[in-house]
C-alpha cells in the first residue's frame, strides 16, 4: 500500500450488528464532504465501507451481533501528493488467507459473492491483511479525484476574493 | 416475515396492483439490515404470481449488494413461472451499484412505473433479442 501521511483520524467503534451500517455510512460521507469528494467518489466510499462491513458481519463473524468491529477513517496524503481518505476495517473474527479473497465471476449471476469485487472496482487501493494479534484488517483508499481537487481549489480561491 | 410487517420496516411503502401488473414502491436505503424484509415482501407477492412485477425504486436512495442480491433471487423466482421483473426509478447512485456488478444488462431497468408497465412485455431474453 502507498506510503502516506495521515490527518484528521476519526475511530468509529460498532459491534457486529447491520442497524449500525448507516451510522457509519453517515460517518463516512461526512468526512468525505468535508474532504471535497465529488459525489459519485463519496458515494464510492460509503459503498466500500458497507461492503466491507457486511462482509465483517455475514462472513466474518457469521452472524453475530455482538462482536467488536473498529472503522478508522483519515484524511490523507500520498508521498506523491495525492490527497484522499483511508478506512481501516479491524475486526477479531477468524484469520482467513488474504489471496483467498476475491471477487468472483459476475458472469455467473448469482446473489451474494459481489462484495469484494465492489471494493475492488470504486477504491484506488484495498488490501486485507491478518494482524498477529489476530482477526482481519481490511486498508481501503480513495484518492480525491482531478475534478475533486480542482472544484476545491475553485472554491479556495473564491473564497479569497475581496468583499465588494 | 409477511409484506405488512415488512411495511414496519418501511421498506415496502405500497403494493398496487394494476391491470398491467403488481406495481411495489420502496422506499429508504436498502442494506444488509433492511434486504431480509425486502426479501420476505417480495417473495411474498411473488408466490401471487403477478404475470408482471415492477419494482419503484424512486425513493431509495441507497443500495448495497445485499439489496441487489435480493433483487436476483426475486427475478430468478418470477422468471421461473415465467413472470416479467421490471425494476424502475433508480437514480444513478442506485443504478451505479448495478452496473458496477454487471447487473444493468441483467435487469429491465426502465427510468419511470408508467415505461415499465408497457417494457415488461419484454423480458430479459427479449433485452438480449433488442440487442440493448
Amino acid at each position: 500500500m502507498t506510503d502516506m501521511r495521515r490527518e484528521n483520524v476519526v475511530v468509529v467503534q460498532i459491534l457486529s450488528d447491520s442497524r449500525s451500517l448507516p451510522v457509519v455510512r453517515g460517518a463516512v460521507e461526512q468526512m468525505a464532504a468535508s474532504e471535497g469528494l465529488k459525489p459519485a467518489d463519496s458515494h464510492g466510499l460509503i459503498l466500500a465501507i458497507d461492503e466491507a462491513l457486511a462482509n465483517v458481519i455475514k462472513h466474518g463473524y457469521g452472524g453475530q451481533t455482538d462482536q467488536p468491529i473498529t472503522i478508522t477513517l483519515s484524511s490523507v496524503e500520498a508521498d506523491d501528493g495525492r490527497r484522499g481518505i483511508a478506512i481501516e476495517v479491524r475486526d477479531r473474527a477468524r484469520q482467513v488467507d488474504p489471496g483467498s479473497i476475491c471477487g468472483r465471476n459476475l458472469d455467473d449471476v448469482r446473489p451474494g459473492g459481489l462484495g469484494v469485487h465492489i471494493i475492488r472496482a470504486v477504491m484506488d487501493e484495498a488490501e486485507y491483511s491478518c494482524p498477529e494479534e489476530g482477526g482481519m484488517c481490511l486498508r481501503m483508499v480513495k484518492y480525491v479525484s482531478n475534478a475533486s481537487q480542482r472544484d476545491a481549489g475553485d472554491e479556495a480561491s473564491e473564497s479569497q476574493q475581496p468583499m465588494q | 416475515m409477511p409484506a405488512d410487517e415488512a411495511k414496519q420496516e418501511h421498506v415496502v411503502k405500497s403494493v398496487r396492483k394494476t391491470d398491467g401488473g403488481t406495481v411495489i414502491e420502496l422506499a429508504g436505503d436498502i442494506d444488509l439490515h433492511r434486504a431480509p424484509a425486502l426479501h420476505a415482501a417480495l417473495v411474498d407477492v411473488a408466490n401471487e404470481r403477478p404475470k408482471r412485477l415492477i419494482l419503484d425504486l424512486s425513493q431509495v436512495p441507497y443500495m448495497d449488494s445485499s439489496g441487489v442480491g435480493t433483487l436476483v433471487e426475486v427475478f430468478r423466482r418470477v422468471t421461473k413461472y415465467d413472470g416479467k421483473f421490471v425494476l424502475c426509478g433508480l437514480n444513478p447512485r442506485v443504478k451505479s451499484v448495478f452496473e458496477i456488478t454487471k447487473l444493468d444488462k441483467f435487469f429491465t431497468i426502465c427510468s419511470t412505473c408508467e415505461e415499465a408497465l408497457q417494457a415488461g412485455e419484454r423480458g430479459p431474453d427479449d433485452k438480449a433479442a433488442a440487442g440493448r
